[in-house]
């Protein structure tokens, strides 16, 4: 089966309802990011497209595809997994340069700036003395 | 052995993904090998700890459910953009406190947090082990802390610890 006219209806309606779907919910992130004010509200907008935006797309493609080849194609996974791992990536550069910018505008908005102690609490984890003491022997 | 193939499963998928990009032939198979092999080389040259899976069946539960929720949450970003400025809504920042400490569990939250609509990884302090997030419709707190704690990190809890 390689012609498109062989296309079952029934399968090319399941087709035609997830690429709306998935085309939908990008286009709906990308207006939500428009509209939306702040820039924290308008991280959460694109995420629409990277998640089920993203996944019924593949889906209608791995469909269309392993009919019209009559072999399962899965190559389509690849892409689903390469978003989702390097989405979050940009987002949380994205977020945290906003939230450093903020921060250092003193914008009363935003969460503060972890206290110093916790600073220390951090570096005395780091140091861990009792493994220390034990690799040079004055402990035994 | 460990020595020639440090990352197994690591292995296994770059074979299995080389193999989907182009097609299966003896000839494929052979080029994937030798890339996946080179590949598992340069990973264990970054010596990256080591991530100790317990729970095979929990792993794919809690792919199932963050699915769920992931479509779940997609209806109602939606419904709440195309609502626009008629509905009252409040987004805010919230902490969150997390036992989890396994970096690659940690990881893996950070995957379900900003793959979900609606919620956003901010940061992660290490010396309180506490989670910062943005919450796009943060009408109660206690149900996202409730969501975060009890849903995912009590299943990458007994994944990984």
């Amino acid at each position: 089966m390689n012609h498109v006219a062989d296309f079952p209806l029934w399968m090319a309606w399941f087709v035609a309802a997830f690429l709306i779907i998935g085309a939908g919910l990008t286009l709906i992130g990308s207006f939500g990011l428009y509209r939306l004010r702040s820039f924290y509200d308008r991280i959460h907008a694109p995420t629409l497209g990277t998640s089920w935006g993203t996944a019924a797309i593949v889906l209608a493609s791995i469909i269309y595809f392993s009919v019209l080849q009559s072999r399962p194609v899965f190559h389509e996974i690849l892409i689903g997994i390469f978003v989702t791992i390097t989405t979050p990536v940009t987002f949380m550069l994205l977020g945290r340069a906003a939230l450093y910018r903020d921060r250092s505008e003193k914008n009363p908005e935003v969460p503060a700036m972890d206290s110093p102690k916790s600073i220390l609490d951090e570096l005395k984890l780091m140091d861990k003395p009792e493994s220390v003491y034990l690799e040079s022997g004055e402990r035994e | 052995m460990s020595q020639l193939f440090p990352y197994p499963l690591l292995i296994i998928f770059l074979i299995i993904m080389w193999l989907l990009l182009t097609s299966f032939s003896l000839g494929q198979i052979i080029v994937g090998t030798v890339i996946a092999l080179v590949a598992a080389q340069g990973m264990a040259a970054l010596q990256p700890a080591k991530p100790r899976l317990k729970r095979w069946d929990l792993l794919l539960k809690l792919i199932g459910i963050v699915l769920y929720d992931i479509a779940r949450s997609n209806i109602a970003v939606t419904r709440i953009i195309l609502q626009g400025n008629k509905r009252k809504r409040k987004s805010g920042f919230m902490t969150i406190p997390l036992n989890l400490r396994d970096p690659i569990g940690l990881t893996i939250l950070a995957v379900i947090i900003t793959s979900t609509p609606g919620t956003a990884w901010l940061g992660y302090n290490f010396a309180q082990g506490t989670l910062l997030l943005h919450v796009f419709d943060l009408v109660d707190e206690a149900v996202w802390l409730d969501l975060i704690k009890n849903r995912y990190e009590y299943f990458l809890l007994e994944i990984f610890e």
